[in-house]
């Protein structure tokens, strides 16, 4: 904002001009929740050692504005689902994806969240849908890093697109503003 | 006459019944034992001098569709002695059962209840015979053949 050129008399103004700009509470809100992605790595095989490579340093998630790690998930927005999910670990993955609060979105991470991987045998869950609804999924085994990376501004994409819900929102009856 | 081949000879003196095979590389004797004589050998092989301090592992093979019976295979491990010594003992389809080795090596415990786990094989005297790896409600042993390949025992709703 701060334009100083305003240009001859009579022109539309330029959004900024004069100060301030207009937008939507629907965007804005979508454009907060999209850089602060605070996350809950939930971390169970192989696809844990790429998570960290991607979370660190040389990949690092944070210039994407989802560098937070938490580890707790009442504190956490988006749940990575980091390996392999077995039928005996399953009830646990759902109580922390219960105890996350909204809004909240979920990434299965690699070949092993997205579809039980090279393991469809007696013990492990096929693809983490089944129990909890996921927005993203990271094909791979193990995913590199880049497609990591390309996985979560999609799901930035998503945010910013999607409808925000807010808890004022029953209040005043209103869907969009 | 090396002294493994000696011990062996000693251990086929003890149990006449025991048939045993030299070993391959790198020094793995193989002794088959009828399995009422099982623990009377795990005990001699843990005392000099076959001084098997450890039992490296203790697992069991699936024969039931081909030869109407389960094998199990222990792997004892002599630190003295450098050498080890796989025991294998025949059960039966309809009488699965064999005593236990805890009394003898502690880490026993955890092993074999893996196999009741997934072979359903009881063992006698077991002090706490329960499944370590399925949970609580799971129906069958999951490493028989007879387990089907894909099926599933889902603890939760699954949706679609």
């Amino acid at each position: 904002m701060g334009v100083k050129d305003s240009g001859p008399a009579g022109r539309r103004s330029k959004p900024g001009e004069g100060g301030f700009l207009t937008t939507r509470f629907n965007h804005i809100l979508g454009w907060a929740r999209k850089f602060s992605l605070f996350h809950y790595p939930y971390v169970t095989a192989c696809c844990g050692m790429e998570y960290m490579s991607t979370a660190c340093a040389h990949f690092d998630l944070d210039r994407f504005g989802m560098g937070w790690t938490r580890f707790s998930p009442r504190q956490s927005d988006m749940l990575l689902v980091v390996g392999t999910i077995t039928h005996k670990l399953a009830p646990v993955l759902k109580t922390v994806y219960d105890q996350m609060t909204e809004p909240k979105w979920v990434v299965a991470f690699g070949a092993c969240a997205v579809s039980g991987g090279i393991y469809d045998n007696y013990a492990v869950l096929q693809g983490i849908d089944a129990i909890i609804p996921v927005d993203v999924y990271i094909p791979g085994c193990p995913p590199r890093p880049e497609t990591v990376l390309d996985a979560l501004l999609k799901l930035q994409e998503k945010i910013q697109k999607q409808e925000q819900d807010w808890r004022w929102k029953k209040k005043t009856g209103s869907s969009r503003s | 006459m090396e002294e493994k081949d000696r011990l062996l000879q000693k251990l086929k003196e003890e149990f006449p019944a025991a048939v045993t095979e030299a070993g391959g590389f790198p020094a793995e004797d193989v002794v088959r034992v009828e399995r009422e004589a099982l623990p009377r050998l795990a005990e001699l092989l843990q005392q000099k001098p076959f001084d098997c301090a450890m039992l490296l592992d203790l697992t069991c093979v699936d024969y039931l569709q081909s030869e109407s019976c389960l094998e199990m295979v222990y792997t004892f491990f002599s630190l003295s002695r450098n050498h080890k010594l796989r025991v294998k003992a025949r059960l039966p389809e309809n009488d699965l059962h064999i005593g236990t080795l805890t009394a003898l090596w502690k880490n026993a415990e955890w092993l074999e209840r893996e196999v009741f786990d997934m072979f359903g094989v009881r063992f006698d005297g077991h002090p706490n015979l329960r499944r370590i790896l399925m949970y609580d409600g799971f129906e069958g042993h999951p490493l028989r053949k007879s387990y089907p390949l894909r099926r599933q025992q889902p603890r939760l709703p699954l949706k679609k």
